[in-house]
């Protein structure tokens, strides 16, 4: 049994380990010693614990098989999963977290005494507000997870779901939230207790059904850092620096992330909570919808093209992955390159479903991840690029984000791919994206469009170069 | 008058807050998905509270509803940690950069 003053500097050091986990991914390179940091600060943080319950009794051997257990599942799930389905599975773990926490504040809230936060009936009421803040945010964290892995997932329509009155509902339980808290504070209820994780497990509910399938990046970020808050909540019940500093770090870490996607949009972030979005824009579109023409063509003209280009930019988007074709586009990749051709990808912030995700993609594919870059850094290539082969993009390519002030992507950041010599645009059919806007892209002169599946499409080019 | 040591908390929480805000946007855009799993992963270190309350019972009831709950959060943290650090791991091994001696 180790004192409590060492134990809280143990804990310290490997919160100290978990900013340096994170300060690794400032670059790939130092990012896989950052990851080792992270493991190194949690095995600490656990042996710690036992050390410092010092209680090798019985209850130790079922905390190792229960930890065995949810480990093995956690491995198995981690060398099984595909990049593609790095979505789902981020926010499944979130889930997860949120549920991990809501328990650990039931069973401080049954048995105050192993916490030393007083007795049943009778919590420290600092620790109390503390814990039901956890048990809350925690319980919001698991069923708004559960929606956005089932919608990602495709078990659960992607498409918003709204209905009247919904907003009031939202606010009156909210506020019910916070009436309950205030109420269990006073009255140390266990009934109130249980009613206030009902609630909240509803209002995570509710809050993210209304929200559609191509803002999950703003999602998921946000329920990061509800889960970062949850945590740092039951941090505090526990009188634990570790946790605490965790809990701060991604909070703020899913913060920043939700802010940088609906800069990516330039939506603002109540915008997107209040959900809905392409359900009301879809009138407006559809008047202007009428026929114009477009130019296809198939894998032979755009090996042509390509093959007498000398430079080439891929814009992927959430089709590739929808297609599984970052393989099929690295092969032709390295064709190309084979012929002198320079090549090099640009990835907009809200590519994909969730930050990152195409650069994920595109690293398992063998793709040099000093060939991807960022809007910022790209955008002015286009014009003198020569091709602009867009796979599985659609709304951030779309030129109306900087011509029409009534469109509702008025102001979105997008990629100039219209700037090029020639657009090749691989898609399954002519239909508007997620925004429910048609694309400009599609009608200019230097477009061929090229109607295939996306992974089809590409060996098929492969084959003719 | 002594300082309550929540105060003390309050004051490494919001100085994380800082830091945290700091290391994130030094991110490079690129690792964004990593850094998702990785925060899932490092604030499953929620398992240290599932733990003390899995052990809290004594050595004669050992299961009672409070460390039944605890056992049940240890094994939703650790799907997490093993999770969430191999994954990462699986992803980070796969940036490379361009190879010199390739062309």
């Amino acid at each position: 049994m180790i004192s409590a003053n060492l134990s809280a500097i143990f804990y310290l050091i490997s919160g100290v380990l978990f900013i340096l986990a994170l300060r690794g991914l400032s670059s790939p390179e130092t990012s896989r010693q950052g990851n080792f940091f992270g493991i190194l600060g949690m095995i600490i943080a656990i042996s710690v614990t036992f050390l410092s319950i010092g209680n090798f009794s019985s209850g130790f051997i079922y905390v190792l098989i229960f930890l065995l257990f949810g480990g093995s599942i956690g491995a198995f799930i981690a060398y099984r999963i595909p990049m593609t389905a790095m979505p789902e599975l981020v926010a499944g773990f979130h889930s997860l977290v949120g549920l991990a926490a809501v328990f650990v504040a039931i069973s401080a809230f049954l048995n105050p005494e192993a916490f030393n936060l007083g007795s049943k009936g009778n919590i420290k009421l600092g620790s109390l507000i503390e814990m039901s803040i956890g048990a809350a945010v925690g319980a919001i964290t698991f069923s708004g997870s559960i929606i956005a892995f089932l919608k990602l997932q495709g078990i659960m329509s992607g498409s918003p779901i709204t209905f009247k009155g919904q907003h009031p509902l939202n606010a009156l339980i909210l506020i019910s939230i916070i009436v309950l808290i205030y109420l269990l504070c006073s009255i140390q209820s266990s009934n109130l207790f249980w009613i206030l994780l009902a609630i909240s497990f509803l209002i995570g509910f509710l809050l993210i059904i209304p929200i559609g399938g191509a803002d999950m990046p703003v999602v998921i970020s946000m329920l990061n850092s509800y889960s970062g808050w949850a945590a740092a909540g039951i941090g505090f019940t526990l009188e634990n620096t570790a946790l605490i500093i965790t809990g701060a770090l991604v909070g703020s870490s899913g913060a920043i992330l939700s802010y940088i996607m609906c800069k990516g949009m330039n939506r603002s972030f109540f915008n997107v909570i209040l959900g809905g979005f392409g359900a009301t824009d879809q009138n407006s579109s559809s008047k202007s919808q009428e026929q114009r023409p477009v130019k296809s063509g198939n894998a032979d003209d755009a090996a042509f093209l390509m093959k007498n280009a000398s430079s080439v930019i891929i814009v992927p988007g959430y089709g590739m992955a929808v297609a599984q074709a970052q393989h099929a586009l690295r092969e032709m990749v390295d064709t190309l390159k084979k012929n002198d051709i320079k090549v090099s990808y640009a990835i907009h912030p809200v590519a994909g479903r969730m930050p990152g995700h195409m650069n994920v993609l595109l690293a398992e594919a063998n793709v040099p991840y000093d060939e991807v870059f960022e809007l910022e850094e790209i955008n002015n290539d286009f014009a003198n690029a020569d091709v602009a082969f867009v796979i599985g993009a659609n709304d951030v390519t779309n030129p109306v984000a900087k011509t029409d002030p009534q469109s509702p992507i008025y102001g979105m950041p997008v990629l100039d791919v219209e700037k090029c010599k020639s657009v090749l645009f691989v898609k399954r059919s002519l239909s508007p994206g997620y925004a429910g806007i048609d694309n400009d892209l599609f009608y200019k002169e230097n477009t061929l469009m090229l109607f295939a599946d996306a992974k089809k499409m590409t060996e098929d080019i492969t084959k003719n170069l | 008058m002594e300082i309550d040591p929540f105060i003390f908390r309050l004051s490494i929480f919001i100085l994380s807050i800082f830091i945290g805000y700091y290391v994130v946007w030094s991110v490079t855009p690129s690792l964004h998905t990593p850094l998702m799993s990785v925060t899932n992963a490092i604030s499953s270190v929620i398992i240290v509270g599932a733990i003390i309350a899995g052990l809290a019972g004594d050595t004669n009831t050992v299961f009672n509803t409070s460390s039944l709950f605890g056992f049940l959060a240890i094994s939703l943290a650790a799907i997490n940690i093993f999770g969430g650090f191999l994954v990462t791991q699986r992803m980070l091994a796969m940036y490379k950069k361009k190879k010199k001696d390739k062309k």
